[in-house]
């Protein structure tokens, strides 16, 4: 069994369970337990008794079917209804304080600084990129205020583990160094945006930096890093040598993606064909406004890997260290036994959900603020490293203004940029050089118009047709 | 989706029913005589004395001298004279083999697929090539499309299998919205070209509602995809390959009423036949006659009784063969020499392929036509157990629409 100070919970931990009916008590501190109630009294009923009929040779029978094979027969007609919620990995309090000095990450001063650093970089481009789009200058933006340790999961990953990311993961792409530049330039969808222009904003995606083009479907993304994760353990077994770091496939989502048909048979192909993945919930108590309340019944997300098969952690997600540790963890397994993992961080939206939500329609203004101030990851990180001298309020005034400084600039420069040709609007339907017959003609018809009706198409804001592929 | 069902159809014990012999006269009330496949295959129904189905088709290569007749074969110069007799699941067996044998990175999966599959196109594979690269899927359609792309993604040739193209639908999301857009929303980045999703289509005489969808015309309304047909285990075999190395996304749809019942000298070796390219089955300068897969053989029945009805009538027949992105020119060139168009189905009529067909037709062929567009498809209602005869474009239809069609 696999146990991180007893708040990792496995498989084999459930397994046991049964087998160690009766022993309640000494288990129960070890693993989750289920409770029940018996249909005849309806008062919580003692946990599965052993049945009298096995108790002469002290072992219950084991219940022999193939869709179950660890069960054993009880005479006791019990209906299970719960768990014990599953606990929440946390390693420094909300004042920065680490709990259990064996908990603390061996990160060095320089990693320290970088995630503390992208933190303010992300709060900066939050507030620059919000401001554009309701200045009208962008068309839509996402910001990530209080969920910003989720940049402590992408800096316990290898640089080349493959991300699929559902569409707040900017800090994950900003620690792999995707440059300011080039999260201005996807905003805008100028010429120099890798995404040619399609998108909305922030639907970043990059292959030098293995990270997959988010798309605005909830939850597609988890069964393909599935796939790709089995794609990657069948390359580690075909590889010879260490000579290649093995991977693994980090999947991101929210908690209201894990209603969505998807999550529910990504987990379960990722269970039976042991992909080395972790399946990371951002759990951030809301799915645009409906709270979580509303959105599933059960013990979070994280009660569901179990369901699975599959070794989950719950982690407090505005503890960066608690994040980091147990990605680390996650990743161990998933690269070093083709396990896969879930993971569920537990943070607060603090922003609204998109540019396009304001939540004060279902949330109190007083809230948010309250858990702004009560709970916040940067606060949590600045306390820790100014408590081991890494950090000082005057480097702290410094690097606001120097990030906001480098912020503003790449936003300039990207505003700057014309838009892509006209002619990437037909390019890349099927691979280059093919196109279909009809949008062939479909592409004669509006470049002929665009040429006869240039102002109508303010032809001037975008690059100069020709040069580009057909 | 209920997947005992779905097995319970192909798990039908007929020996515990008496055997025909023992339905005494008398002793026991005699059945009707049903005959569910009547009009499919070697058991088809001759129409006004003349014969119909796959069996009597001339459309299938039965000989060696035939198959290397074949002038898309006869292009590819590296093929050995070698043949062997296979049905269309066979054929389908046989590209795989050859892909997971030339390809370390492919794979193929799918609902039960590692003990042969339902049809047993997958036959044998698990055993050659091991249970990492041909293996189950637990029943998650979305996942399994999913999880092939993700695949295609990390550059690895995925072949999964829809076990019914009935269940195709909790993946549409994955195929429409992911595997479609892929490479155009990520500026070419990323891509899923290496995935092929196939999966049987098509009525079998009683598979109903739920075993007998044509949903092909679904997938051509997403740019990204290729949408392909096969009419024959030559075809298959040809078209499969070319699906699986395209660079683009694909579903290739496997009439099923044809796995058994289709039987060519399949070439042995590796070829693969183009994507995109109707091909002109049977010359004609009066009228073309257009549409894939099993329909090709009901309309091939229809055109034999019409030209005997009709002497001096030369009707051209076209397999359209990839019906995204489809062939254009070949048919608007067909149309303009015989200016009248049938082109026929078993999906639904409306929003059928055949309604994008016959636009794209009388927009580039107006004054060439000499007749309305005709389609002749399947009904607008769900696909009907009892009344599938009533329900099929079946070779009467066709017939009589050819007919009117020349006496418009």
């Amino acid at each position: 069994m696999y146990t991180v100070n007893g708040t990792f919970t496995s498989r084999w931990a459930l397994a046991t369970r049964v087998l160690t009916t009766g022993v309640r008590r000494s288990w129960r501190s070890e693993c989750p337990v289920r409770r029940g109630y018996s249909t005849l009294d309806e008062t919580p009923a003692k946990m599965q008794q052993v049945p009298k009929a096995s108790r002469a040779s002290s072992l219950p029978r084991k219940a022999q079917f193939p869709g179950v094979t660890n069960s054993y027969f009880t005479n006791q007609l019990v209906i299970t209804t719960q768990m014990d919620p599953i606990a929440t990995y946390q390693v420094m309090d909300t004042d920065g304080v680490v709990q259990d000095a064996g908990q603390e990450p061996a990160v060095d001063q320089e990693l320290a600084v970088r995630i503390y650093r992208e933190m303010i970089t992300m709060n900066a481009m939050d507030k620059v990129l919000y401001e554009a789009q309701r200045q009208g200058r962008i068309s839509f933006y996402m910001t990530s205020y209080g969920e910003e340790a989720l940049i402590g999961s992408a800096a316990a990953l290898h640089p080349t583990d493959v991300i699929f990311g559902q569409y707040r993961e900017a800090g994950a792409l900003l620690h792999r160094g995707f440059s300011l530049e080039a999260f201005m330039n996807q905003c805008y969808g100028n010429a120099l945006d890798l995404g040619k222009g399609r998108q909305m904003p922030v639907h970043y995606g990059t292959r030098d930096l293995h990270f997959v083009t988010i798309s605005s479907t909830l939850a597609t993304q988890i069964p393909q890093a599935s796939g790709a994760a089995y794609a990657l353990k069948l390359q580690g077994a075909a590889s010879t040598g260490d000579a290649e770091p093995k991977r693994c496939v980090m999947c991101y989502f929210g908690d209201g993606a894990a209603s969505e048909g998807d999550f529910h048979g990504a987990l379960n192909m990722a269970a039976t064909m042991e992909c080395p993945v972790i399946f990371f919930c951002r759990n951030n108590g809301f799915a645009i406004s409906t709270p979580a309340s509303e959105q599933y019944k059960g013990d979070g997300v994280a009660s569901r890997g179990i369901g699975y098969g599959i070794d989950t952690i719950r982690c407090d997600g505005n503890d960066v260290w608690a994040v980091y540790n147990a990605t680390k963890k996650a990743r161990e397994l998933a690269v070093g036994h083709n396990r896969p993992v879930l993971i569920e961080s537990l943070t607060y939206r603090i922003g609204h959900h998109s540019t396009s939500d304001d939540s004060s329609a279902y949330r109190s203004k007083s809230e948010v603020e309250d858990w702004k101030r009560r709970d916040n990851p940067l606060t949590r990180l600045r306390k820790w490293l100014e408590a081991k001298g890494w950090w000082s309020p005057e480097l702290e005034t410094r690097a606001q203004k120097d990030i906001r400084t480098n912020v503003l600039k790449a936003f300039a420069a990207a505003e700057k940029q014309l838009l892509p040709s006209p002619q990437e609007t037909f390019a890349d339907v099927y691979a280059a050089p093919e196109i279909s017959p009809a949008l062939a003609e479909q592409k004669a018809e509006v470049m002929g118009l665009v040429e006869k009706y240039p102002d109508y198409y303010k032809i001037h804001e975008f690059q100069k047709s020709g040069g580009s592929q057909s | 989706m209920v997947p005992g069902l779905k097995h319970g159809l192909y798990r039908f014990r007929p020996q515990l029913l008496p055997k025909a012999s023992e339905w005494a006269e008398g002793s026991l009330a005699r059945p009707l005589q049903r005959r569910l496949s009547s009009i499919y295959a070697t058991t088809a129904d001759p129409v006004k004395g003349s014969p119909t189905g796959v069996a009597q088709s001339q459309l299938l290569l039965r000989t060696k001298e035939e198959v290397l007749g074949q002038s898309e074969l006869q292009a590819q110069t590296h093929l050995q004279a070698d043949v062997r007799q296979m049905n269309l699941f066979q054929a389908i067996n046989d590209a795989m083999r050859i892909v997971l044998a030339t390809d370390d990175t492919s794979v193929v999966f799918g609902e039960d697929v590692a003990f042969g599959g339902v049809f047993r196109c997958t036959m044998g594979l698990a055993q050659e090539f091991g249970p990492h690269r041909v293996f189950n899927a637990p029943i998650t359609e979305q996942g399994i499309a999913g999880f092939g792309i993700g695949m295609a993604v990390m550059g690895h040739t995925a072949i999964a299998e829809m076990q019914f193209a009935d269940y195709i639908f909790p993946a549409f999301d994955q195929l429409v919205n992911e595997a479609a857009k892929y490479r155009y929303r990520s500026g070419d980045q990323f891509d899923c070209g290496r995935l092929t999703v196939r999966t049987p289509c098509g009525a079998v005489g009683h598979g109903a509602l739920y075993h007998s969808q044509s949903p092909e015309a679904f997938f051509t309304h997403a740019p990204g995809l290729k949408v392909v047909v096969p009419r024959s285990p030559i075809q298959a075999k040809g078209l499969l390959l070319s699906s699986i190395r395209d660079p683009n996304p694909t579903i290739f749809f496997e009439p099923k009423a044809l796995y058994r019942a289709a039987v060519e000298q399949v070439p042995t070796d590796d070829y693969e036949l183009p994507l995109g390219r109707a091909e002109i089955l049977k010359p004609g300068k009066d009228i073309t006659v257009l549409g894939w897969g099993a329909q090709l053989y009901t309309l091939e029945g229809a055109i034999r009784l019409v030209e005997r009805d009709l002497p001096g009538l030369h009707c051209e027949l076209i397999d359209l063969r990839t019906i995204l992105p489809w062939d254009v020119a070949t048919v608007v060139e067909s149309v303009k020499r015989t200016g009248r168009l049938v082109v026929a189905h078993e999906a639904p009529l409306t929003s059928g392929f055949g309604a994008e067909i016959a636009a794209t037709v009388q927009q580039k062929c107006f004054l060439n036509l000499q007749a309305p567009v005709r389609r002749v498809c399947g009904l607008d209602t769900p696909f009907p157990l009892a009344f599938e005869r009533f329900y099929m474009p079946d070779v009467v239809r066709c017939y009589e629409a050819i007919k009117e069609v020349m006496a418009y």
